[in-house]
């Protein structure tokens, strides 16, 4: 029926009918089924879109708007305009949060991609299936655990006196490390906690990685006389090095987010040793409610995360190579 | 070496040589398998640790040399964890949280994702554009002012603070983008023809043809609620309403004088949910991984 409908229209394309939604809409036409499928797309999208406009987007708005007000929840939120800022930059606390978060990202991201490429490249060369499997099964185990066990657990080990590590650092001759008990040890600790609990993640995008790359590619390098650290620094290292750049701008977004594990272990110390940016964040904003404080740090984060991310993505142009 | 005449008998080599290929293939080998399995260890060893430590007696749980195999196990740490913390109502909630936020994900990110990979509409590339963006926006740049709008709604400290906010998902949305991409368009077209509408093409062409992609959602969202420990932190401060983490973080403090075994003993038994997810869908898992790394 709506077909001799559309039709009749055509014919007399002069004699404009009533609009009726209702045929617009279910006609069986090509442009009927364009319009259901468009229709039917939005509603499919209405609660992501909804639910990151609620939850993502429009928080980031929030944040920035929070950090010019004062405000501990319970009063009224009052306008200081940029006062949060200049306060965070006198703010030793909170200089040596982002300081100690630069510190942890830049070992523990280095660490982790070259571990991560390391244990992966390991894993693809010959070895029985049983073996691999175990290997690769093991390094991936401590990605089920959570931060807060992570933290809890090799907290214990590295205890000074009674930790397993010390023990078997001593059975080799080698005097008690206090690993959680000096500022630079402890950042250590955290480093090497990090790097137990994330490595099986970046080592699986390497593998990903480097299956991709064809192995007539390696083979026809063999042939040229490219073996060993030449063959992996001219033809494996740039053909997985979208894979790299990936690992790295995830590192650091992962990395400088990084909060249970020196707020369990650590507790931020000692001293502010340990203490990271999110974890003045944190401590701002839901110890001492001040909600616009924290936003600030928030913000600043925020903001250094995406110039990081840019400027990775700006330099990946003169070392990236894609097939 | 003695050789029959049948047998390959290699020409004569001077030793030099026979030594540097020893080194450069048999040697060298051998060393990467042996540094591999130290490495295999180092990732293992807390995980025995924690285990064979948590059945250890309460007098002697802290002392070295630390005991890998226990002779004479004491399963009263584990009752104790009960004891000490309302574990039993704390396991409750992780498993509320987090199944109820996979479910929720899997039908948010299959809908998007359907919809930017086989639905055409205006303003599709800018959307997705926008939802991709958001990536990389990190959790705490946006969890204050989250704090403030559930407690607007009268949610905090509520189980429902922690699954609405995690409902929608740039990185599900994108997953399932690109396995429906995957999905020949000829189904669609043999569906039309078979009179089939959207909707049905949707629900029994489409999502039928991704299920490993569900699988794969539903097991990186599982280990990640499960694990998730900022989030609660901020918005739950009832006990009875933690989730397993914040669980075992209190578990430590109560213990900082007494026995390390009962807090290993509740860290073994929140591992048990994890390690049978991760058995049965391993597979999915490293692909889910790889999946976000080869093609993001």
């Amino acid at each position: 029926m709506s077909s001799t409908a559309s039709r009749s229209q055509h014919a007399t394309s002069h004699v404009r009918r009533s609009f009726n939604p209702y045929i617009w809409l279910t006609e069986n036409t090509l442009h009927g089924m364009a319009r259901r499928k468009a229709l039917l797309g939005y509603l499919f999208l209405a609660p992501t879109i909804l639910g990151i406009l609620v939850f993502t987007a429009g928080p980031v708005l929030f944040s920035f708007i929070l950090s010019l007000f004062r405000w501990d929840v319970f009063t009224p939120p009052q306008w200081v305009g940029a006062v949060n800022y200049t306060r965070m930059f006198a703010d030793s606390r909170a200089l040596t949060g982002f300081w100690n978060s630069f510190v942890f990202v830049t070992f523990a991201v280095g660490l982790q991609v070259a571990l991560g490429l390391l244990l992966a490249m390991i894993l693809q060369t010959r070895m029985p299936t049983w073996l691999r499997y175990t290997y690769r099964t093991s390094f991936l185990l401590p990605m089920l655990m959570s931060g807060a066990a992570t933290a809890i657990v090799l907290g214990y080990m590295l205890h000074r006196e009674f930790g397993a590590v010390n023990y078997y650092l001593g059975l080799l001759g080698i005097p008690r490390v206090p690993w959680l008990t000096e500022p630079g040890w402890a950042m250590v600790s955290i480093i090497i906690s990090y790097l137990w609990l994330s490595t099986g993640f970046t080592m699986i995008l390497f593998i990903g990685g480097l299956t991709n790359i064809s192995t007539e590619i390696l083979d026809a390098a063999d042939v040229d006389g490219a073996h060993g650290f030449t063959r992996f620094w001219h033809i494996t290292l740039p053909l997985v090095s979208p894979t790299l750049l990936f690992a790295a701008v995830t590192g650091v977004i992962g990395g400088l987010q990084v909060f249970d594990l020196p707020y369990i272990m650590t507790r931020g110390g000692p001293g502010d040793s340990t203490r990271t940016a999110v974890m003045v964040m944190y401590e701002s904003a839901f110890k001492n409610m001040e909600i616009g404080y924290g936003s600030t740090i928030a913000v600043v984060l925020f903001l250094i995360i995406l110039a990081v991310t840019a400027g990775q993505f700006g330099l990946s142009k003169r070392w990236v190579f894609y097939q | 070496m003695e050789s029959t005449a049948t047998q390959f008998v290699p020409p004569r080599r001077s030793v030099a040589v026979t030594v540097r290929d020893f080194l450069q293939y048999r040697f060298s080998r051998w060393f990467l398998l042996l540094v591999t399995a130290c490495f295999a260890v180092i990732f293992v060893a807390p995980f025995a640790w924690t285990v064979s430590t948590s059945l250890r007696q309460p007098m002697e749980s802290f002392s070295v040399p630390p005991q890998w195999i226990v002779l004479n196990p004491d399963w009263s740490n584990y009752v104790q964890v009960f004891e000490r913390i309302p574990f039993f109502r704390q396991i409750l909630n992780s498993f509320i949280v987090a199944i109820a936020v996979v479910v929720g994900q899997l039908c948010t990110a299959s809908l998007a994702g359907y919809a930017f990979a086989r639905l055409e509409f205006p303003g599709r590339n800018l959307l997705f554009w926008l939802v991709m963006a958001t990536m990389m926006i990190p959790l705490q740049a946006t969890i204050i002012p989250v704090f403030v709008i559930i407690s607007r709604l009268g949610l905090a400290n509520t189980l429902w603070a922690l699954i609405i906010p995690a409902l929608p998902t740039a990185f599900g949305t994108f997953l399932m983008r690109q396995y429906f991409l995957g999905v020949p368009k000829d189904f669609e077209e043999a569906a039309v023809i078979d009179g089939a509408n959207q909707l049905q093409i949707f629900a029994r062409v489409y999502l039928p043809l991704v299920t490993p992609a569900l699988a794969v959602l539903a097991m990186l969202v599982f280990n990640g609620m499960w694990n998730d420990f900022f989030r609660p932190l901020i918005f739950i401060n009832d006990p009875y309403l933690f989730t397993i983490p914040l669980g075992l973080n209190d578990l430590k403090g109560y213990m900082a004088t007494g026995s390390i075994s009962v807090v290993l003993a509740g860290v073994t038994m929140s591992l048990i949910p994890v390690v049978i997810v991760y058995i049965f869908g391993q597979r999915y898992l490293i692909e889910g991984i790889m999946m976000g790394g080869v093609k993001g």
